[in-house]
């Protein structure tokens, strides 16, 4: 009881003061770099953009697979990774009275640790022995410095994921039977999905691929290294989507003057989407070999699994809208739409980014049914499939995000001139975007292939009647190079150079009349058992028969 | 818990689009066998060109206008290339890699499907229109990735 009530004030000083410089400086840090990453992983963007629509020939000391690889691992890994941590550890900061000395030196151990494992891990991408993607599929083996990069970022990655346990511990045993604030509760879920899906890619990096490349063991099982990084990769791009989704159920009602939708199915639609989401990955090997058709059959349900609670979030928000859009005034059946806040980019951005998640998560699911995925598998489809997840649901919320977040962390605010410059920023991506997502689709139905630089096949009408399409991707990758410059200074600016001020860290209240969340929602012990169910009826037979029918392995090569 | 009956309806229509496209797709895997490529047989990936029928790549006519191609494919091409067949042939492929993974699309049809080394691939269309099918390898496999392509001549 004593150590409850000095809490008690600190979270009360915490809330009116804002965010104690040590825990302000972890999460700049952080979103520094997550921008530095958009902002060389745009430029490289643009450049395989153009190169891909036939406008620029690369160097020599430059080829296309190496810009890809780097590009996607700023992008994919970077980018994300330090947002989401960045974000998340603010909100623990904020919600949770404060981070624990502990909590803020394991935060720093992990953010070193990721940053050694990057440079290591660029090191040979430059030196073009680490041309593999982010996929890395044996047996295409890179220099094996680029796999100690990665255990060392999934390192970083781990320790942060174990800070945030014990804050969130902490704050539990110091309030018991209380629920966990709904942000904190979201970070749980995210650290939660992390932890469990690095496992699998750091057993094939640690244990399969680095002795392989080291020359320790000759051969390695392709398979079941792909199905181990699809256990992880798949899992990654939920992670991304639970810290979007975070922000559009708490912060967006607040930042609308809104209320929250309902705390319990909240919490609910966090516990569906981890117990269902490492068996997702399956989905990405719909077309392979060794994997018999019940397998994937199932592998289908679990994947279309994850849409349910998606279809349970996009009813929440759009009711969450109206019925604010409606106290405020709003009449008629559309007519209330003009009592949103258009002109605040801390609601545009993350707006449109849940537009963008109808078409994105249909996509989605016309792509994890088989003869569907057949179609389109390895096309162009897919990247424009994650352009408009990732590129728009995603890190639009994350753009959102920074306008309230980064002025919170610095102590200053969000002048009216770089709100404007959000709100043009918002639509040049949205345009850039359409386009290029829209034509990576198109052409991708067409057959175009994903992951392959300028050709025509000799000439082959089939691929020259591609090259309208691919000419509208690159103008969409140039109007991004233009919101990524303009996002990237709007957040210098707030972070360095903005009037000093305090910024609200936005968090929606409950309706008034909100029935109280029952507490097995905070049973975080059985979630975490019921995923490893599911992981195991997912993962057991297929692994199994990889294993036992094995075919001799693969030695490793070096093809570019 | 008090929901909206308007959400009930929302997610029982929602729930019902997931089971519809399950059903969809179980219908054309089982009753159709339209199923994705999913062969099980293996291979040793450093002995194809010893190991039947690797060892005779090629095309070869086994009845009534249908027809097997046993197929290699490595950085950065495919054997047997530049294949001939007649129109409405139904041809089955059979496919293995010997060297990184590989993607097998013939673009204008539904072909796709993974190449592993290791692995046996199959897959089987019926080529009814006439013309010339640009044929790729669609996963990355290295500097020559995109030239990697060959053709399928339908006459």
């Amino acid at each position: 009881m004593a150590a409850a009530i000095p809490k008690k004030i600190m979270e009360t000083t915490n809330k009116a003061m804002g965010i104690s410089p040590e825990d302000a400086k972890i999460t700049k840090s952080y979103i520094f770099v997550a921008f530095m990453a958009l902002l060389i992983g745009g430029f490289l963007g643009l450049i395989q953009g153009l190169n891909r629509a036939g406008l620029l020939e690369l160097p020599s000391w430059l080829n296309y697979y190496q810009v890809l690889t780097a590009h996607g691992l700023l992008l994919i890994l970077v980018l994300t990774a330090f947002f989401t941590i960045g974000y998340f550890y603010a909100s623990l900061s904020h919600t949770l009275g404060g981070l624990l000395p502990k909590v803020r030196r394991i935060a720093w151990v992990g953010f070193w640790l990721k940053m050694v494992g990057f440079v290591l891990a660029v090191i040979p991408i430059l030196m073009n022995e680490a041309s593999v993607m982010y996929t890395f599929y044996p047996p295409m083996a890179a220099h094996p410095v680029f796999y100690l990069g990665l255990v060392f970022i999934v390192l970083g990655v781990w320790a942060c994921c174990i800070g945030s346990f014990i804050q969130v511990a902490n704050w539990r045993k110091n309030n018991k039977g209380q629920h966990v604030p709904i942000l904190a509760y979201f970070a749980t879920g995210v650290f939660v999905l992390l932890f469990f899906a690095l496992i699998p890619v750091a057993i094939e990096v640690l244990v399969m691929i680095l002795p392989w490349t080291l020359g320790w063991v000759e051969t390695i099982n392709v398979m079941v290294a792909r199905t181990l990084f699809w256990a992880f990769g798949h899992t990654l791009v939920n992670i991304w989507y639970l810290t979007a989704v975070s922000a559009w159920y708490v912060v967006v009602p607040k930042i609308i003057g809104g209320r929250r939708w309902s705390d319990l199915l909240t919490r609910v639609v966090i516990i569906a989407l981890v117990v269902m989401n490492i068996t997702g990955g399956f989905h990405h090997q719909i077309i392979d070999p060794g994997i018999n058709e019940l397998v994937k059959f199932m592998h289908v349900f679990m994947s279309l699994a994850i849409g349910f609670p998606s279809l349970m979030t996009a009813f929440a928000l759009f009711a969450v809208f109206e019925r604010t859009a409606r106290r405020k005034g709003g009449k008629g059946l559309i007519g209330w739409w003009r009592k949103m806040p258009w002109g605040d980019v801390r609601f545009l951005a993350p707006f449109i980014a849940m537009v963008a998640f109808i078409p994105a998560g249909a996509g989605g699911i016309a792509q994890s049914t088989n003869q569907l995925d057949q179609v389109v598998h390895n096309t162009m489809w897919i990247v424009g499939h994650f352009h408009l997840t990732l590129g728009m649901t995603v890190v639009m919320t994350f753009f959102g995000i920074s306008y309230w977040l980064v002025p919170y962390i610095s102590k200053r605010v969000l002048t009216p001139q770089i709100n404007k410059l959000g709100v043009i920023q918002t639509w040049i991506w949205t345009v850039g975007m359409i386009f290029m997502a829209g034509a990576m689709h198109w052409v991708g139905l067409l057959g175009s292939p994903r992951r392959t630089s300028y050709t025509t096949y000799g000439d082959h009408a089939t691929a020259l009647g591609w090259d309208p399409y691919l000419m509208c991707l690159a103008v969409g990758g140039t109007l991004l190079i233009i919101g990524v410059i303009l996002q990237v200074y709007a957040v210098i600016n707030m972070m360095f150079f903005a009037p000093k001020g305090e910024t609200e860290f936005p968090i929606a209240e409950e309706e008034d009349n909100a029935t109280k969340t029952p507490y097995w929602t905070e049973r975080w012990g059985i979630w975490v058992v019921v995923m490893l169910i599911v992981v195991a009826m997912a993962y057991v037979i297929p692994l199994t028969e990889f294993i036992v029918n094995a075919p001799p392995g693969s030695p490793p090569y070096k093809t570019w | 818990m008090k929901m909206h009956l308007d959400e009930k309806i929302w997610l029982t229509i929602s729930f019902g689009i997931i089971m519809g496209f399950m059903l969809i797709t179980g219908y054309q895997a089982f009753a159709l066998e339209m199923g994705p490529p999913s062969n099980m047989e293996t291979i040793d990936p450093q002995k194809v060109d010893q190991t039947a029928p690797f060892d005779k790549p090629g095309l070869k006519q086994i009845g009534d206008n249908e027809y097997e191609v046993v197929m290699t494919l490595q950085a950065f091409g495919f054997t047997p290339n530049n294949i001939e067949i007649p129109a409405g042939a139904k041809v089955t492929f059979i496919m293995t890699s010997k060297d990184v993974v590989h993607g097998f699309e013939v673009a204008g049809t539904n072909i796709n499907a993974m190449v592993m080394p290791g692995h046996i691939q199959k897959i089987t269309q019926t080529f009814d229109k006439p013309g010339n099918y640009l044929v790729i390898c669609n996963e990355y496999c290295g500097a020559g990735h995109q030239l990697m392509s060959t053709t399928i001549t339908v006459k």
